[in-house]
């Protein structure tokens, strides 16, 4: 039965696009590749849909400003509606793509860019439009595999790349979750920007905690799942 | 009276005419019990399916395997000095949600909620600190009035409760139907008001299918501001929010409006009037000034009282419609920003 939506979905400003390619780069995440016909910003979204029928939902660019195509990255969601689709999409199959969107953006200055699950997404955007100077990335999630890109972030970051596990322990993991992490560093940088990007529960917690460890609302910026 | 537990039948209170008569012929029941069913449902508001007393015992029976009413009564009400209640719902899944009814001396306004917590984390909402749970149906929705001890008195009401109603928009749109329909509850979209922060695609679909009147939270006209403020802003910047606004024509009789939560130096100085009236030059809208009623650990205090009244008296000097609205039930947690069912919900959700 139609929701009642679906002439709200077949207004909005979605156009075609071709899938080039679609990885598994854990279990039950997914890096979806496809064609770019418009320049972004790094940090900046893109609505997704499979067809008419779907409401969009808004993911954040995973790829460099300089390649060729556009990269979203998904989890499958098992109640969910849209990413079980997009997880059977194949090569050739088209996406409904929006333009790129979105102010969380990247710069030069030097931030803390902290990230839950899928939330990294935008920071890859960012390092690999080579906004990764000065910059420290705080990676939470449940499992020790939950750290996705963690080959390309550790080359990039080193030392400045912690991985949070809030439910197992393991060789250069901290266990615990990154609220944790963060309470426990009690010197945090006041001049640096605190990049949040996350579901809404992270993302409040730890805006809290930054703001109970005197770091200026200003310097917080956060994108959340919505 | 169907009690307060988890619904393993599908409820039938919220279901549209055309949904009903799809479960008739489901379920081989003739076409007009469906009619009989909506108007028991909206008309009459029972709570269980042996009211339905023109339907046959046989098909209700027939019904009651799979479905039933879907009504819940709260179960829980604060009551503050100022006569405001708050009533807690149960919704599915053991969640719950709260309602505020804020009597007035002309006037009986009720607040719902549209999801069990939020995803859109503003900075100064208690809402936003308990993170997101759940969509609310269309009848969970509908339930917070027609379940409501003082339905009969309410005369306006506000999705201003928990949630972003827009970020729910099919159980919106629906519950909207329900209560403006004829064949529903029967009441004037100009008696109801749907507040967002701004999402502009549902927005949009919400502006074009419906006759109630928008509440639009803006809480400061400068973009670099309202994204510590709002996360919203980073999608959906409000200089976008007003320009699409300014696409339709309203009418005389549909209200637009802006919220406004005064925060002492922050949002609160001359500046502000300045780019307020840039920013809503030309449209028909008016402004809600909204003393901040602080939530634990915040960093934002209100502005006092004079410097309300200042800002009052510019924005009207700017020729824009201003009121103050008046702080209701703090004392119960029941004011604007302060709702949360955060002590209800289960942790283990939330672990990332």
């Amino acid at each position: 039965m139609d929701n009642g939506l679906s002439r709200f979905i077949s207004r909005l400003p979605l156009k075609p696009r071709p899938l080039l390619n679609r990885q598994e780069i854990k279990p039950g995440v997914y890096v979806l590749r496809f064609e770019r016909n418009h320049d972004f910003l790094p940090g900046q979204v893109v609505g997704i849909t499979t067809d008419q029928s779907i409401a969009p939902r808004l993911y954040s660019i995973c790829s460099g400003t300089n390649e060729a195509w556009i990269e979203i990255l998904f989890n499958v969601k098992k109640d969910g509606i849209l990413t079980p689709l997009l997880a059977q999409l194949e090569k050739g199959d088209l996406v409904q793509v929006s333009r790129p969107f979105g102010a969380f953006l990247g710069d030069e200055k030097p931030a803390w860019w902290i990230a839950a699950g899928t939330g990294v997404a935008p920071y890859r955007s960012m390092l690999r439009s080579g906004l990764g100077n000065n910059k420290k990335l705080i990676h939470g999630g449940r499992t020790a595999d939950s750290f996705y890109f963690e080959t390309e972030m550790k080359e990039a970051f080193g030392k400045d790349y912690i991985r949070c596990c809030s439910q197992e322990s393991g060789e250069g993991l901290y266990h615990g979750r990154l609220t944790n992490w963060l309470r426990e560093h009690n010197e945090l940088p006041k001049n640096h920007m605190f990049y949040l990007c996350g579901s809404a529960e992270m993302v409040v917690e730890v805006r809290d905690i930054l703001i109970s460890k005197g770091v200026a609302i200003e310097q917080v910026m956060s994108e959340i799942y919505f | 009276m169907e009690t307060n537990t988890i619904h393993p039948k599908q409820a039938l209170f919220g279901k549209t005419p055309n949904e009903l008569k799809a479960i008739c012929s489901d379920l081989d029941l003739p076409a007009f019990t469906a009619r009989q069913m909506s108007e028991w449902l909206y008309k009459q508001q029972v709570v269980s399916m042996d009211e339905m007393t023109n339907i046959s015992k046989q098909n209700r029976e027939k019904l009651a395997e799979n479905y039933e009413v879907g009504r819940v009564t709260h179960s829980n009400v604060q009551t503050s000095l100022d006569g405001t209640k708050k009533y807690l719902f149960p919704t599915s899944n053991k969640r719950f949600i709260e309602t505020a009814y804020i009597p007035d001396a002309d006037r009986a306004t009720l607040c719902v909620s549209s999801q069990v917590g939020c995803k859109m984390g503003c900075l100064f909402c208690m809402t936003g600190k308990q993170g997101f749970q759940s969509q609310l149906t269309a009848g969970e929705i509908v339930n917070q009035i027609s379940s409501l001890p003082e339905r009969d008195k309410l005369t306006n009401i506000v999705y201003m409760g928990m949630g972003e109603p827009f970020d729910n928009l099919e159980g919106v749109m629906r519950s909207l139907e329900i209560l403006t329909s004829d064949w529903g509850l029967g009441m004037g979209a100009r008696r109801i008001t749907v507040s967002t922060i701004g999402m502009i695609p549902a927005m949009k679909h919400f502006i074009e299918n419906s006759e109630c009147h928008l509440a639009v939270s803006m809480h400061t006209p400068f973009h670099d501001e309202r994204k510590n403020l709002m996360p919203i802003e980073n999608v959906y910047p409000i200089e976008q929010v007003v320009a699409m606004l300014r696409d339709y024509d309203f009418g005389k009789q549909r209200r637009i409006s802006f919220e406004y939560i005064m925060f002492k130096g922050i949002n609160d100085t001359p500046r502000h009037v300045k780019e307020i009236a840039r920013l809503l030059n030309g449209l028909r809208c008016r402004i809600n000034l909204i003393r901040f009623h602080p939530i634990p650990d915040t960093p934002l205090q209100s502005s006092d009282e004079a410097t309300i009244q200042k800002f009052k008296e510019a924005l009207i000097k700017k020729g824009i419609r201003t009121t103050v609205r008046a702080s209701r039930g703090q004392d119960i947690f029941a004011a604007c920003g302060l709702l949360s069912t955060k002590e209800l919900v289960k942790q283990q959700v939330s672990d990332f």
